[in-house]
């Protein structure tokens, strides 16, 4: 799947997770500190995950 | 294609919330959020129904999300931009703000510090030699108090929330700061010529006002202050994060129970500490000196030349801000 990530915004691909949760750990991600996106749409922690999928794992920490 | 149901309606859920051991449906969660304010601002008498209120707008999740919130709550509230000068940051920023205000007939109040003071952050950092969040801050503080009494507002909101707070509480502990802790408060009464300020975010984290803002259709500055990156407060963040993690809750124990046990025995010593205040000669704001800290800044930089931001960027957020530059093409 196509995953788009934040701060700064760029492109990578990822095989093999099928959750949420599955994605953020293999990513090394904090399930605190991001959110998982899927056409405009919030996806939880044990969300199916497709491999045709394209989402947006955002950061919500911001340190101004 | 997904397992986890709503606590409240037994919908499919759209976000697990582990502080709260259970997971939410979008209308909930907006219930929870709305339900977490209205519990702030009770708690706290942050608000009266009938105040006037300006929000401190960044063009960021928080400050939308709160400003959202307190609409929906039905509260009579104008929003104010400072815009900061900080490159593309700053003017991205304004268009959220901007395009959030217009599209729900709300009001935003603009201040450009280079147009209106002569300076923006990057240069006064340059120029003062100190790091951009000193100026910044500097600045920000005056202005909204200033816009604040200027315009008869009876409260300033910020949309600081439970993530920040807990990370300012943990420095000042780390170094136990007895004075910063004794002002760490969320409401800050009105006193000769300060505007009340109050934090209506709270008992709410940074990942649900995300959430909020996305559920809500909110298009927000998601990219980062470049001046910000890698900065302490964010470390502090990551480290009380990482204990959410592992012990979810920690994170809102830690700063509500502050706030509850520990600032009612620190608050004498606030009183203390608040010495004798007298009118800025130029500007006419509170001081304890003769002339207030924002004129004195803005004396000193302003008229320099722009100063470009990667000029006054630590190393590492020097490097990050390059590679984010050449991603943006
Ligand atoms: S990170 Fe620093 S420079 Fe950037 S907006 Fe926040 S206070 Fe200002
Ligand atoms: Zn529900
Ligand atoms: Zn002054």
């Amino acid at each position: 799947m196509i995953v788009r990530l934040r701060q700064p915004k760029r492109e990578i691909t990822v095989d093999g997770a099928h959750t949420v949760n599955q994605l953020l750990d293999q990513l090394d991600l904090n399930r605190e500190s991001f959110l998982v996106i899927r056409n405009g749409t919030l996806v939880p922690g044990d969300g199916r995950l497709q491999p045709d999928d394209t989402i947006e794992v955002r950061p919500v920490i911001s340190g101004g | 294609m997904t397992y986890s149901k709503c606590r409240v309606c037994r919908q499919p859920a759209i976000i697990d919330l582990p502080r709260h051991n259970a997971n939410f449906c979008a209308e909930h969660l907006l219930q929870l959020c709305r339900r977490q304010v209205e519990k702030a601002i009770h708690d706290h008498e942050m608000l009266a129904t009938d105040d006037k209120i300006l929000v401190a707008v960044s063009g960021g999740k928080d400050s939308l999300a709160v400003w959202d919130i307190l609409i929906e709550l039905g509260y009579q509230a104008d929003g104010l931009y400072i815009g900061l000068g900080i490159g593309e940051y700053s003017d991205v920023s304004l268009d959220y703000a901007q395009t959030f205000a217009d599209e729900r007939g709300l009001q935003l109040i603009t201040i450009d510090l280079r147009g209106e003071y002569g300076y923006d952050v990057p240069t006064a950092a340059k120029v003062t030699k100190r790091v951009p969040c000193s100026a910044c801050g500097l600045s920000k503080r005056h202005l909204f108090d200033k816009a604040a009494l200027d315009g008869g507002y009876d409260v300033v909101v910020t949309g600081h929330n439970l993530d920040d707070e807990a990370a300012v509480l943990f420095g000042n502990t780390l170094r136990w700061d007895i004075e910063y802790l004794a002002r760490q408060y969320p409401v800050l009464p009105a006193r000769d010529g300060f505007p009340k300020k109050v934090k209506p975010l709270i008992r709410l984290t940074e990942r649900e006002m995300a959430a909020w803002c996305i559920v809500r259709g909110i298009d927000y500055q998601v990219e980062e202050c470049p001046m910000a990156l890698g900065n302490k407060h964010l470390a502090y963040k990551a480290a009380l994060n990482a204990i959410e993690r592992q012990s979810p809750g920690s994170k809102s124990a830690f700063y509500l129970n502050f706030v509850d046990k520990m600032a009612p025995l620190l608050a004498g010593l606030n009183q203390a500490a608040a010495g004798d205040l007298r009118d800025c000669e130029t500007c006419g704001a509170p001081t304890t000196g003769e002339v207030c800290a924002f004129c004195r800044l803005q004396e000193r930089v302003s008229g320099n030349h722009p100063v470009p931001v990667e000029l006054v960027l630590n190393k590492k957020a020097r490097k990050a801000y390059l590679a984010a530059q050449a991603v943006g093409e």
